[in-house]
Order: C-alpha cells, then structure tokens, then sequence
C-alpha cells in the first residue's frame, strides 16, 4: 500500500510538470486557435539559450553590453518620453491589477533572493513584466526595444549568472514570439486550422535546427540549486525537486489565472478567443494579442524549459515532452487552464501506476509511450471536449 | 494552344464521364506511364531507381492513402506510420509463414490487416473531431510500434527487432517451373530479398502504386466518394441527408489504411528490405502527413506531387549543401542547416499557397487554356 502511494505521488508529481509543458499549447490554442505543434521545441529552445547564455558567462555579454546599453537607453528614453502621457491616460493593466501582479511577482521572486544587492535584478524582471502587459498590447515593436533596452541593461546590475541569463531568454523568447507573429502567423490569418497546425510543424523543425545548430547538440547540466533529495513523509518518500516543481507550476497557473481574468490584457485574450471577428470589431490588435500569447507561452516553456532541464538535462530529448503533453491536452480540453493542471495529475498517475503494476510485470515495460493516449482516447469516447473544454455546440 | 478543349464534343455519358474527360489529360498521364515504366528503368542509374524513384512511389501510396482519409474524409490523423507498420511486419509474417503465397497476395492480406487495425483506430472519430482527433489516432501510433518492439513473435523473434524481407516471387511457389501453374512461371518474378533485381522492384512498386491510384481516382467519383466529402464539409448536414456518419467514416479509415499497409509492405519489400519500428515512428506520420498538405489535400495528384516535393527536397538540400560546404562545415551544421531550411521552405509554401501544389496545377491549367493568347 505505501509503495503503491509512493508511485501515485511521484506520478502525480511528475504529472504537474506534463501539465506545465501542456499550459503552453492552452494559451496558444485559447487565443488564436493554433494548434502549437512547437511548443515542444520552444521548450528546448528556451532551455538550450538559458544555459548557453549562462555558460557563456559575463565576459562576451559584458563587452557587447557597454556599446548596446547605450544605444537602448536612448531607444528605451525616447520610447517612455512618447508613451508616457497615454499610458497613464488610459493604462492597459488597471493599476490595481498591476500592484497585484508586481506583489506576486515579488513574492514568487523574493523566495529566490538572499537578499541585498540582487534585490535589482528583482526590480528589472518585475519591471519588464509590467512593461510587457501594459505596452505590449499598444505596440509591440515598441515594447521589444524596451525590453532589449532592460535585459541589456540588467547584465550591468550585477554578475550573478543565473538572472543575467533568465532576463536575456526572457527577452529572446518575446522577440521571438513577436518575430513568429509576424513572418509566420500574419500572413497565414483566415487558414484552416490545419495548414496553421502544419505551419507550426514547420516552425518546430526550425526551431529544433536553431537550437542544435546554432547553440549546439550535447547535454548540459542545469542546476537551479534545488536538490533532488527524497524525503519521508510519513514512510512515504517523495522527491524534494518535484516538490519544488510542483509548487512552481502551481504559482504560474495562479498567475496566469489571475492575468486572464484581471487584467485588461487578459479580457481581451479572453474576447480574441471567444470570437475573432466580434474582438476585432469592439477595437482589440489581433495581431498584438497574438504576439503577447506567443510571448506567454514562450514564458511558460521557459519555465518548463528550467524544470526539465535541470531534472533530466537540457538536451535534445525536451522535445519529446510535447508528446507527453497532448495526452494531458485532448483530457483536459484544449482551452481549459485547470484542464491542463488536473489533465496532467490524471496523466502522471496513471502512466506510473500501469507502468509500475501493469506494464512492467505483465507487458514487457515501457508503456509509458502510450497507456496516456489509450487512456485519452476512451476517455474522449464518453467526453469528446475533454474535463473543461466548452460544450461542442453543433449547428448546421 | 495544345492544351485547349474547345471542339471536343462528348455525345454518350459514358465518355463525358471518363476519368480523363480530355484526351490531353489522358495522353499526358499515359505518356507519364509509358517513361515511367519503359524508358526510366531503361535509362537510370540504380541510385535514382532505388533510392529516389522507389522511395517516392512508396511514399506518393501512404500519402495517397492519407489524402482518402484527411483530404476526402476530412478526419485528421497522425497514425500513419503505424499503419504501414501494421501492413509491413503483417505482409512479413505472411510471407514467412506461408511462403507459398505469391507476394502480391502477401501485399493484400498486409494492407486487409492494416485496414482492420485501422477500423478499430476509427471508431473514436465517430465522436471525436479535429485535432482532438489527430490526438486520439496518435494512440494508434504509439501503441502499434510498441507492440511491434515488445512482443517478439512479429520480428520472428530477431534478436535486433529487425523484419528483413525474405526471398519471394511475385507469383508464389504454384507458379514455378514444376509447379501446377507452371505456365506463369516467365512472369514469376523475384521481388524481394537480396537476389531481386532493383528494376523489378522498381516495376513491381510501380504497378502496385498505378493501379491503386486508378482505384482511389474511382473511389473519389463514386457515390462513396462523395458521402466522404460530405461528411468532410459538414458531418451533420450529411447524416440528415441521410450518410451514415458510421458507415462512411469506417471505410474511409478502413481503405485508407489499406492504402498505407500496402505502402509499409512496399516499403520493406521493395525499397529497403528490412524494417524495424523506427522506419515508422512520427517522424513518418508527419512526414506523410506533410506530403499531402504540401501537396493538396483531397487531390490525387497532389499527393504524388507533394511525395516527390518532400522526397526530393532533402536529397537536393544533401547535394546543394555538400557541394558548397565541402569541408567547410562539419555534417552535424549540414543536417541542423537542412532541417531549418526543411522547415522554412514548408512554412514559405503554406504561405503562398496554402491549397498545396495541386492548385498550382490548377492555375498552370487555366493559364495554359489561354495560352499564348492572354483572352
């Protein structure tokens, strides 16, 4: 009995970090109706440039920084001189929201300070999330100069590696969403749904060969200082990092939660998703509101990205995770959030008990390829939209 | 000017109904034929033969068989590779175990059994649609390679898991010099296995493919056909109107995996010779999957098109890149190159031409009516 608990938790554990790869694939698929192949390889990517960029260390960036800072402060200046007077006429994120997330945001970040000179790099990284939501949805281009212009003046506020680099990817992984946006999605709007899911096929090959190309192919080790020590509770042991893991993919679905429903950027995701054209006709930027998705949901494969990582290395085989979080997707319906979260426990579970009384003793082993699809699909048989998904209304 | 119908008069149903209704059509595709089954095997090399020519017939039949389901049907799915899988360690076992059956019978029974493991991938999409459907058929692919990786009896119990296609003629042993059909015997082939000659399987794959594309340009016509697209434009419009939803979905998915059982089978018996699970993984679904957006979904032609676009495309990209970066750049950069490049182009061609290559056919159709005069 108590081994047969230790599984269910250590696969429930490891179903919250299914369900954080899953979260990615949501809010893409909520806002714009695209069926994110990539996410998986966003995840690698996000991953392979977080440790490259700490392993390249403070000397490379901090020559190339000194000449960039200049250049971005004055882009960054000029930019806030303009914006200023509209922002406050008419903010994108009411200012209570904004207190709301700036407080989370330093209370999630406060737990990874040791307090002192670091208590900067918390300031730039809340700064940039709130320049992110306010600008982000006036102009996006605008917003990518001011968050170039931070990221590059963070690398001056400090040596510690680990945020240098976090605020760096950051960026990169918004740059990239913007430049998705807009070289792939724009010219792509009113496609059936398929030729977008087959574009992002493409968009996955791409992205896979940047990352193994560019960066490069070996497995790297991350640590982001959380131990994976067992634990006993109670007879039962339970990994220390999954603990981690969980809590902190807990903490970004309330974030997110509270962003789609707070804020004045996450009604409008909310209005994209709901209708396209009646969204577009009330005056929401598509096109913007897709970019900040984009830019989400390459925050999210950031984090999922720092959690794989440092569990199993950050190497090629991230990719894969895409594949363990369809499953978690179709269970828990494309466009529910809580989905995905009880999407991935029911996912995690299952596969590691089956895995553990089934297939290993009875099956030859290795059923973890496809007892979550088995499971999915007859669960759809008797739910075809999932735990949450939105009732499948037919008219014809 | 040559490609102009006007004065061509149909005056019986039976020819205003024929599949190529313009003999320019016709003489086209017979002239494709006759180079593709005379003059090709006649003039090129055994790497074109083999590799390329062999490889793209193989793969123009899965996607043939995908573009019935996806493109007709309108059901979307990802288990491709796994029901190729299916007809290639099915027709394997045949051949091994009663090896008196002539091959092409072994290519038959592997695509019947493809088409029964896919009726069973099938029935969810009586309630599932769309992506959550593409979703549900990867359970298909998942489950079907493990089962092929985990239990023994399908490889024959090769240490390797490899299915390496044993020595068969086309005819079967009946059909051998001291056999009771011994009359065939000039026409009994060998086909697979290490003694074939790379022009016979070149020409076996050939006729298999030409044939099952006849059959699938008459199924599209037919009334089974047209229930497909029915269902594919709008599934309860077309049961009010009284199509079975059950009917037609499962043959759909029950011929379509015909198609792809018998390209996996072709694919083991005349293009590599062996098989083993990872010549079916995703990679492939997508793979085929791919040829037929690239190419067109819910045309024939688009799915030979978009086969040897996908097809030829890398073997281009491989000699492009090792001419220009001979030694300059190590092979690992060569591949990562290949595959951004690889995604680029598709991403470049779903953004000028989302309906695939068949619709520029179209379009050079319509142009070349007019040609040279532009009214």
């Amino acid at each position: 009995m108590l081994f047969f608990l230790e599984v269910l938790i250590g696969g429930l554990l490891s179903g919250v970090m299914y369900s954080l790869v899953a979260l990615g694939f949501v809010l893409i698929f909520k806002a714009s109706g695209v069926f994110n192949f990539a996410q998986g390889a966003m995840v690698l990517f996000a991953a392979l440039t977080f440790v490259l960029l700490l392993e390249v260390g403070g000397g490379f960036w901090a020559w190339t920084g000194w000449l960039s800072l200049v250049f971005a402060a004055v882009a960054a200046g000029l930019y806030v001189l303009n914006r200023f007077t509209e922002v406050l006429k008419s903010p994108v994120v009411s200012s209570r929201a904004a207190t709301v997330i700036a407080v989370l945001a330093i209370l999630i970040l406060g737990l990874f300070f040791d307090g002192g000179q670091n208590m900067w790099r918390a300031v730039f990284v809340i700064l940039l999330i709130y320049v992110a939501l306010t600008v982000g949805v006036r102009n996006p281009k605008a917003a990518a100069a001011v968050l170039l212009g931070l990221a590059l003046a963070s690398l001056f506020a400090g040596d510690v590696n680990f945020w240098r680099s976090l605020v760096l990817t950051l960026t990169i992984m918004i740059v990239l969403a913007i430049a998705i946006e807009r070289i792939m999605l724009r010219p792509l709007v009113g496609q059936e749904p398929i030729i977008l899911f087959m574009a992002t096929i493409g968009l996955n090959f791409v992205l896979e060969g940047i990352a193994q190309g560019v960066w490069d192919a070996d497995v790297h080790a991350l640590d982001i200082g959380i131990e994976d020590v067992p634990f006993d509770v109670g007879g039962v042991f339970i990994s220390q990092f999954d603990i981690f893991a969980a809590i902190s993919a807990g903490v970004l679905v309330a974030v997110i939660g509270v962003f789609f429903s707070k804020t004045r950027v996450g009604r409008a995701l909310r209005a994209v998703a709901d209708d396209h054209q009646a969204a577009m006709s009330v005056g929401i930027p598509l096109k913007n509101i897709w970019a900040i998705v984009w830019a989400a949901a390459g925050i999210v494969a950031l984090f999922a990205g720092l959690l794989w990582g440092s569990k199993l290395g950050v190497q090629f085989s991230l990719v894969l995770l895409a594949f363990k979080a369809l499953p978690v997707l179709i269970l828990g319906g494309f466009t529910s959030v809580p989905g995905a979260i009880l999407g991935g426990l029911i996912v995690g579970a299952t596969e590691k008990v089956f895995e553990v009384f089934v297939g290993l003793p009875y099956l030859g082993g290795g059923t973890e390829s496809w007892s979550p699809y088995m499971l999915a699909m007859i669960f759809l048989l008797f739910r075809p939209q999932g735990l949450f998904g939105e009732k499948i209304i037919e008219r014809v | 000017m040559i490609y102009r119908e006007a004065g061509q008069f149909k005056t019986t149903y039976a020819t205003d109904q024929a599949i190529f209704p313009i003999p320019q059509d016709l003489w086209f595709v017979v002239a494709v034929l006759v180079i593709a089954a005379v003059i090709i095997p006649l003039t090129a090399g055994q790497y074109w033969l083999g590799p390329i020519l062999t490889q793209f017939l193989v793969f123009a039949l899965a996607a043939l068989g995908l573009n019935l389901l996806t493109g007709y049907a309108g059901q979307l799915s990802l288990g491709t590779g796994g029901f190729m899988a299916v007809g290639a360690y099915a027709c394997y076992n045949f051949t091994l175990r009663v090896p008196e059956l002539p091959l092409f019978v072994s290519f038959i029974l592997g695509g019947v059994c493809a088409a029964v493991v896919g009726i069973m991938f099938g029935l969810p999409s009586l309630r599932i649609k769309g992506f959550y459907l593409a979703v549900a058929t990867l359970a298909a692919q998942f489950f079907l390679l493990w089962l092929f990786d985990h239990v023994g009896w399908f490889t024959n119990y090769d240490p390797a898991g490899v299915a390496s296609a044993p020595s068969r003629t086309l005819l079967g042993s009946w059909a051998t010099k001291d056999g009771p059909l011994s009359f065939l015997a000039p026409l009994n082939l060998m086909v697979s296995g290490p003694k074939a000659a790379i022009e016979t399987k070149y020409l076996v794959t050939l006729v298999t493919v030409a044939l099952l594309a006849l059959l699938a340009k008459n199924i599209v016509r037919s009334s089974t056909g047209r229930a497909w697209r029915a269902i594919r434009d709008m599934d309860i419009a077309a049961e009010i109107i009284g199509i079975s939803p059950l009917k037609t979905k499962l043959l759909a998915f029950a011929i379509s995996s015909f198609y792809c059982g018998v390209a996996g089978a072709l694919y083991v018996f005349t293009y590599v010779g062996n098989a083993d699970t990872e010549a079916f993984d995703l990679a492939r679904s997508f793979q085929i999957l791919f040829m037929v957006i690239i190419g067109g979904l819910g045309s024939i032609l688009g799915s030979f098109l978009g086969a040897a676009f996908i097809v030829l495309l890398p073997v281009l990209l491989n000699i492009t890149a090792s001419t220009l970066g001979e030694g300059t750049l190590s092979s690992d950069t060569l591949s990562n190159l290949e595959l951004i490049i690889f995604g680029g182009v598709i991403i470049f061609f779903l953004i000028i031409e989302p309906h695939g290559f068949a619709r520029l056919w179209q379009i050079a159709k319509e142009k070349l009516r007019l040609w040279p005069f532009p009214h």
